[in-house]
């Protein structure tokens, strides 16, 4: 055959399915020898523009439950494409094991290649060894849970009734950015078996009972407030940031099934919480090794020139980085950032100035691209990573500067760094708190329940900068949460020396136990 | 690796979330449909639309914070030095507004399917009067043809069917043709070679023996008409669009009539499905015509109400008795009339239409810019009204531009409580 003499991969645009397996051994072979890449296996599935739509509603997986969201998500985008505004993303690829990548039928044979090396080499390797995944998420059991998840919300609305389950679900996906874990190493608390070590203690009291013991004079006893206060926050973990956590394990009138369903939510929300943090690195990784794996194939003549420049041609696109004052802006492409990030590393390592001896001493020179950005790619994080890898030279071919916004300055919005010596540390500290989820997402922790009295549930939400949460927002999620709790809830805004700033109180509207 | 192709796949794995959405945000979703409807042609309406409703109701909600002292990292600094203030509202500074999220802040647009626009459309219209006259009657049984089977009665006997599978059975078993028989035979007249002869005869008894083991018509061959017992709806009706197309209706008339049927052709298709429709057209005399002409067929001529009024009338006499069919009419016209007509069309329609008709809708389209309340009524606007201050059902309606078709339309068969079929 011609495409095997003349070692290309494949002719022109089209492709079967006996190319893509040819594509994929292919890109396998570079990701593995050149490159070291570790990857889960491969799976890879071609889809329509519709399938592609459909797994764009529901967050990319294959399978999920029903809610009204993603259909309204659907509507959305698919408003979007056929108006033509948007085009459809390329691929999608799943954080499982077999590593789940989805290709459109629509694209060309380049096209499939790209994506492979991006998506089934890229983003798999990542998916495999970054901690934050590796810590966070089982690739293995994600699909099995979907299903479950998937089942169980069917059995319920058929149990229960749609309405009811879809009450339960709103109010938990309003808190779903809440309803993550964000420190491992939590102590595991788990209901029956709580309830077992209490029994087994109170069979213990029972059993010992001596009448004695209560003559014993005790030291000077804790006023029974306190000892309240103590006894209560220790009984019911708190001061607790998962919200999610704390309604499923201790709302007062919830159905065994409404707990189920918030674990459900939490445990989603938990599987997607390292792909928040790791944006830019993760697809600064996929567009790197995509990059590296599609050169090497021109290189050895497997991927022909025409089709090379088709691959640039998209490749220039994504990681295209419009400036600040063009319309196209819309904040940092973290295509754009992670990929020039990979390749300053790659020049650090490889070719390295005085100016870069002077900031990465570790890494400056030391010859071996590969293990040092793969050592990178395992142990960092977005915020973690610019903070310790965007170097001056970057900085100065992106031109970054940085604004500082407070309100009550009157002049206007003053620059604060920009591209030079004196900026270099400022732009990068400001940059990696962009990306850092603790300074995106409101603190916010419940902190007590008034169990003597209206049962009322106390949060605070920590103020930094000076930024309260937005009214109309906060009240309806607090709304949600009330229903959860069914009683009573206040939420007080507190900034860092303790002074009150705002209270919300809200009260619920139905009981959702009597849903 | 495995490679697996989903395209085929069940698609529309959305659409149980979608139906919910919408089921969701119904009402928001009927109001948007309805002033969406009023400014678009039908046949676009019709192919779905993309209606914008308040985010607000459908909106999740997450904390999150607003105001505060802010940090922002942008590219392309291109005459900035540190220290310098940029004004807040200035554009020429640059400084980008809320990048990215701009598109759904305060409504969100999608795209709504045919069906479901239509159905969202016509949620709360009902045909007015249905069922009334027949509502008591049981369903009729009746009979209908179902495929074939293998035994029944003779008069059944489906011989085309029959011979077809006998033939198909002859070619498969090779069945020696009377042809091929008759050949030989003339060949064996003619032949003189006697061990040729006995040849011969001995191939045409060999033929003629599996001839006949193989029958003409074997008792396997034999299919039957099947019949199969149905029930008839009972609540039928009967729809007439009847429609003026003289020389003086223009072409916007003829438009504003052709919406009006065209959105009545799509209720009365789509909510019952045993409604019967019959399209009369008429200058100075009526016909009736099909969906096609009556929409796009071109005519010219006078006009003559009448010649309608009686041609349904003879119609309903002969096709549709009005014991058994709930029968509506339609009716457009811009008006006109000769003065000599309008004794006859009003004995016709008191006399003949009314009386067995359910309800009777009147449309006077008008030109665009022509002013309704300061003409004076046309000839049939006001022999219609004469007739309905003696209480016929009857309803009119005046349109000039296509925007109001919808909410006329709508207007006519909203669906009502109790006895209000005649609309002030």
């Amino acid at each position: 055959m011609n495409t095997v003499s003349s070692g290309l991969l494949f002719h022109g645009a089209d492709w079967d399915f006996s190319t893509l397996q040819r594509i994929h051994d292919s890109c396998a072979d570079i990701a593995v020898s050149e490159l070291g890449l570790d990857t889960y296996p491969n799976q890879i599935e071609v889809i329509t523009a519709e399938q592609m739509l459909d797994a764009y509603s529901s967050v990319g997986m294959p399978l999920y439950y029903k809610h009204w969201s993603f259909g309204k998500h659907f509507a959305h985008h698919e408003a979007f494409y056929r108006k033509g505004l948007r085009g459809l993303a390329y691929e999608i690829v799943i954080n499982s094991s077999p590593c789940i990548s989805y290709l459109m039928e629509e694209n060309t044979a380049t096209m499939q290649t790209l994506v492979i090396a991006h998506a089934a080499f890229g983003h798999n390797h990542f998916f495999k060894n970054n901690y934050l995944f590796k810590q966070w998420t089982d690739a293995e059991g994600i699909l099995d849970y979907l299903s479950f998840a998937k089942n169980y919300v069917a059995y319920c609305e058929e149990r229960h009734g749609r309405a009811a389950v879809e009450r339960t679900l709103d109010a938990a996906h309003a808190l779903m950015s809440h309803g993550v874990d964000r420190y491992p190493g939590k102590k595991k608390l788990d209901l029956p078996g709580e309830e077992k070590r209490a029994r087994e203690r109170r069979v213990h009291a029972e059993a010992s009972f001596n009448e004695l013991w209560q003559m014993v004079p005790t030291g000077p006893a804790k006023s029974t407030s306190d000892l309240d206060v103590e006894r209560r926050r220790a009984l019911l973990g708190l001061p607790q940031e998962n919200l999610l956590y704390f309604l499923e394990k201790s709302a007062p009138r919830l159905h065994a099934w409404q707990r189920e369903l918030l674990r459900i939510v939490r445990h989603i929300a938990q599987y997607f919480y390292p792909q928040g943090q790791t944006k830019v690195m993760n697809e600064g990784t996929a567009t790197y090794v995509h990059y590296r794996i599609m050169n090497s194939l021109h290189q050895t003549g497997q991927i022909s020139d025409g089709n090379f420049l088709e691959f640039l041609q998209s490749h220039t696109n994504v990681v295209f980085q419009p400036e600040f004052d063009d319309p196209r802006y819309a904040g940092f492409n973290p295509y754009a950032i992670g990929f020039a990030m990979m390749q300053d590393i790659e020049r650090i390592v490889t070719e390295p100035q005085e100016e870069d001896r002077a900031w990465f001493p570790d890494i400056a020179g030391a010859g071996d691209t590969m293990g040092v950005l793969r050592h990178i790619w395992e142990n960092y994080r977005d915020e973690s990573f610019v903070s310790q890898f965007l170097s001056p030279s970057l900085m100065r071919r992106m031109r970054m500067f940085h604004l500082h916004d407070d309100p009550e300055e009157t002049a206007g919005i003053r620059v604060d760094s920009i591209h030079d010596e004196r900026g270099y540390r400022r732009i990068r500290r400001a940059l990696a708190r962009q990306y850092d989820i603790g300074s995106i997402e409101p603190n916010i922790e419940i902190v007590d329940v008034d169990l003597a009295g209206d049962r009322r549930l106390l949060l605070h939400h920590t103020v930094q900068d000076g930024a309260l949460l937005s009214e109309v927002d906060a009240r309806r999620v607090l709304q949600h949460l009330a229903n959860l709790w069914s009683y009573d809830v206040m939420l007080r805004e507190i900034d860092s020396t303790g002074t009150l700033l705002k209270e919300h109180v809200v009260v619920p509207h139905q009981i959702a136990a009597a849903a | 690796m495995h490679i697996v192709d989903r395209r085929l796949n069940p698609s529309s794995k959305s659409l149980e979330n979608r139906q919910r959405f919408l089921r969701r945000a119904k009402a928001l979703v009927q109001d948007a449909v309805k002033k969406s409807s009023q400014d678009k042609d039908i046949k676009d309406v019709l192919e779905g639309a993309e209606v914008s409703i308040p985010l607000d109701g459908m909106h999740e909600p997450r904390f999150h914070r607003e105001g505060g002292k802010r940090d922002l990292v942008l590219p392309g600094n291109k005459k900035f030095v540190e220290g310098d203030m940029l004004p807040r509202s200035g554009e020429a500074s640059g400084r980008p507004r809320d990048p990215g999220e701009g598109d759904s802040e305060d409504s969100f647009r999608f795209v709504l399917t045919k069906e479901e626009f239509v159905d969202l459309f016509l949620d709360d219209l009902e045909l007015p009067d249905m069922a009334k006259r027949r509502l008591a009657e049981a369903e009729q049984d009746g009979i209908r043809r179902a495929g074939y089977m293998t035994s029944g009665s003779p008069a059944n006997l489906a011989v085309g069917r029959t011979v077809r599978l006998a033939m198909a059975r002859r070619v498969a078993l090779g069945r020696p043709t009377r042809m091929a028989i008759a050949e030989l035979e003339t060949e064996l007249l003619d032949c003189t070679d006697e061990k040729r002869r006995q040849a011969i005869q001995a191939e045409i008894e060999a033929l003629k023996a599996k001839a006949r083991r193989i029958p003409f018509i074997d008792p396997i061959d034999i299919r039957y008409r099947k019949f199969e017992p149905t029930r008839k709806p009972a609540a039928q009706a009967v729809m007439f669009c009847l429609m003026d197309v003289s020389g003086s209706m223009t072409e916007h008339m003829k438009d504003l009539a052709k919406r009006f049927y065209m959105l009545l052709y799509v209720f009365l298709t789509r909510r019952y499905r045993h409604v019967e429709i019959v399209f009369i057209r008429h200058t100075d005399h009526a016909e009736e015509v099909d969906e096609q002409t009556f929409f796009h067929g071109p005519a010219s001529g006078g006009t003559l109400v009448s010649s309608a009024l009686e041609a349904m009338h003879a119609i309903v006499r002969s096709r549709f008795r009005p014991e058994d069919w709930n029968i509506y009419a339609a009716q457009a016209s811009d008006g006109d009339n000769s003065y000599s007509d309008s004794e006859l069309t009003g004995r016709l329609l008191s006399e003949s239409i009314l009386p067995v008709t359910q309800f009777f809708a009147y449309l006077e389209v008008s030109e665009a810019d022509s002013e309704i309340f300061g003409s004076p009524d046309s000839s049939i606007w006001s022999l219609y009204q004469r007739l309905r201050a003696d209480g016929a059902p009857l309803s009119m309606r005046k349109v000039s531009s296509r925007s109001e078709i919808f909410p006329v339309f709508h207007d006519l068969f909203h669906r009502r409580r109790g006895q209000e079929s005649i609309v002030p």
